[in-house]
């Protein structure tokens, strides 16, 4: 317990700003849909005719006139982009800051076994992201009632759920690799966030590449699948839970056996 | 039962050698020192006790525990402070110590105290604000304020001026008298001689000596000084000879009536025959192995 609420106390600052700037430009968005909601009735068959473009950001299915549709693709972008950055950004640097800043030696040579530290560090980043989502869900539902739309709540929460997950899979993967690196890694976090969610947009414009889909976990994020069907598409949940579960387990049995030099 | 007690231990960086068949004990309640230049294996030695990097081969006990399986069991009665003491930034120095014997699970408030003011340590300070004298002494607080069994330190004294690390000594000689051990790694061999009881040599990644500290000056080698001697010495077995003036100061191996018999022919007015202190001890082992760089 010292121990997590230790990297809560360490990471307040950035889960704050990332907080922050996150919730600011979903209020953003939300706010300005009534003024652009009119002229996107005219602009969303535009959107929804422009080819590979439109069908990689999902427009060719939703409709950018309806708020859902809007706040699918332009929030979607917000908290997939941003909140997998986050994500990566604490899940690499976890476990590895500690070896990069030269402080494993401080903390490992007090009773607490390899085990503890890597759970205390998972629940603390897990709590933070947590915490990032509830913050964002919080300034969501303001935003609708300041702006008096009363989208479908369940569709709404969908959407924020898939984000959610979408950040613990990209966290937990990147935790793991955390526990083999000894660089702060936050190249390859940010490289990483960055090239998963090209792969989906490379996934949905050519059907040859939409093996990807399998592999980025953007796949369940997408706006169109889950306004059209009020569900999230649990088979490539699924395939994100187990890269979960492999980078969790991954940091546990590198961490156990790491030397710390 | 030993404090510490390694058997044919090894180390290797992938290839490199970190240290290669180290066997050595700590009685329980000693003060030992242990000694080595740069890249001997002190640090691998002390880690690999410490459960912070994993043994190749051989075997490392803490109070009769495995070093590798028990780990959690040993730290609970050590205390450690490393050669770099480095702590999370933004932190004070009260914080600092208030984590350590939180992850400790103990309340050290007392003995906290008393060490930060006989260190005059200013707790409020940021540990990034701290000289590299003053974050060794936030080591020194939370290596002892839970008042381990065993204390292990690494190069200790670097960066602390000399009238702290009279009190940091003192400090540990009281800790000592009360039945802590104490395993004090360090290449200051004047400390080392002048408060460990006993020692061990560390070379190239092995243990070559590990005695009492007096037993570790009993070498068949002697220190020779001579006053009042104009000659040359050219003498088989004479080394490290050093001349000032007409003092002339060289250590001597070979049967000791072969020594006198030998000094009788020399011209001089005054001879004085010991036993050569540690930091000439070491300096023997390192040249009769081999190894002096």
């Amino acid at each position: 317990m010292t121990l997590y609420l230790h990297e809560l106390k360490r990471g307040r600052l950035s889960l704050i700003i990332w907080s922050a700037a996150l919730s600011f430009m979903i209020l953003i968005c939300i706010l300005i849909y009534p003024e652009v909601g009119s002229q996107m009735d005219e602009m969303s068959e535009m959107f929804a005719n422009m080819g590979a473009f439109s069908e990689a950001f999902g427009m060719d299915q939703l409709g950018f006139g309806d708020f859902l549709g809007f706040f699918a693709v332009e929030c979607g972008e917000v908290m997939g982009i941003g909140g997998a950055i986050f994500a990566a950004l604490m899940g690499i640097s976890a476990l590895s800051k500690e070896e990069k800043d030269k402080t494993a030696e401080f903390l490992l040579t007090h009773p607490i076994s390899r085990t503890g530290v890597v759970f205390s560090k998972l629940t603390a980043l897990l709590t933070q992201i947590l915490i990032l989502n509830l913050a964002v869900g919080v300034i969501t539902a303001l935003g609708i009632l300041i702006i008096g739309e009363e989208p479908d709540g369940k569709k709404v929460f969908l959407l924020l759920l898939s984000y959610l997950i979408l950040q613990v899979e990209i966290a937990c993967v990147t935790f793991g690799l955390s526990a083999a690196i000894r660089s702060k890694g936050i190249g390859i976090g940010i490289g990483l966030a960055m090239a998963l969610y090209f792969l989906s947009i490379l996934a949905n414009i050519t059907n040859e590449l939409e093996f990807l889909k399998w592999i980025t976990p953007f796949t369940y994020t997408e706006g169109a699948y889950i306004v059209e069907n009020v569900s999230l598409d649990w088979k490539y949940v699924a395939v994100g839970a187990v890269l979960t579960a492999g980078g969790i387990v991954l940091a546990f049995l590198k961490y156990r056996k790491k030397d710390i030099l | 039962m030993k404090a510490i007690e390694t058997c044919d231990l090894k180390k290797y960086y992938r290839s490199v050698r970190g240290i290669d068949g180290v066997s050595f004990s700590v009685e329980e309640g000693d003060f030992f020192g242990f000694i080595g230049p740069n890249g001997a294996g002190k640090s691998t030695t002390i880690r690999t006790l410490l459960g912070l990097i994993e043994k190749d081969g051989g075997e490392a006990r803490v109070f009769g525990l495995d070093a590798a399986r028990e780990k959690e069991k040993i730290l609970t009665r050590v205390g450690y402070m490393p050669s770099d003491t480095i702590f999370y930034s933004g932190m004070r120095v009260r914080e600092v110590i208030e984590l350590s014997a939180k992850l400790r699970k103990k309340d050290c408030k007392k003995a906290a105290e008393e060490l930060c003011e006989r260190l005059d340590l200013d707790k409020n300070k940021k540990v990034e604000a701290l000289s590299f004298g003053n974050r060794k002494k936030v080591g020194i607080v939370c290596a002892l304020q839970h008042s381990p069994d065993l204390c292990i330190l690494d190069e200790p004294t670097s960066g602390l001026d000399p009238l702290m690390q009279r009190e940091f000594f003192n400090i540990l000689e009281e800790k000592n008298r009360e039945g802590m051990t104490v395993f004090l790694s360090s290449h200051v061999l004047s400390e080392v001689g002048r408060h460990c009881r006993s020692a061990a040599i560390i070379r190239n990644g092995e243990v070559i000596a590990c005695d009492s500290v007096r037993a570790l000056g009993h070498t068949g080698v002697k220190k020779v000084s001579l006053s009042g001697f104009k000659g040359e010495i050219d003498l088989d077995g004479a080394r490290d000879i050093k001349r000032e003036g007409e003092n002339v100061r060289f250590l001597y191996s070979a049967p000791p009536k072969e020594l006198l018999s030998v000094l009788s022919g020399l011209e001089f007015s005054d001879v004085n025959i010991s036993d050569p202190d540690l930091e000439e001890v070491f300096m023997h082992y390192y040249v009769k192995e081999g190894g002096a760089k």
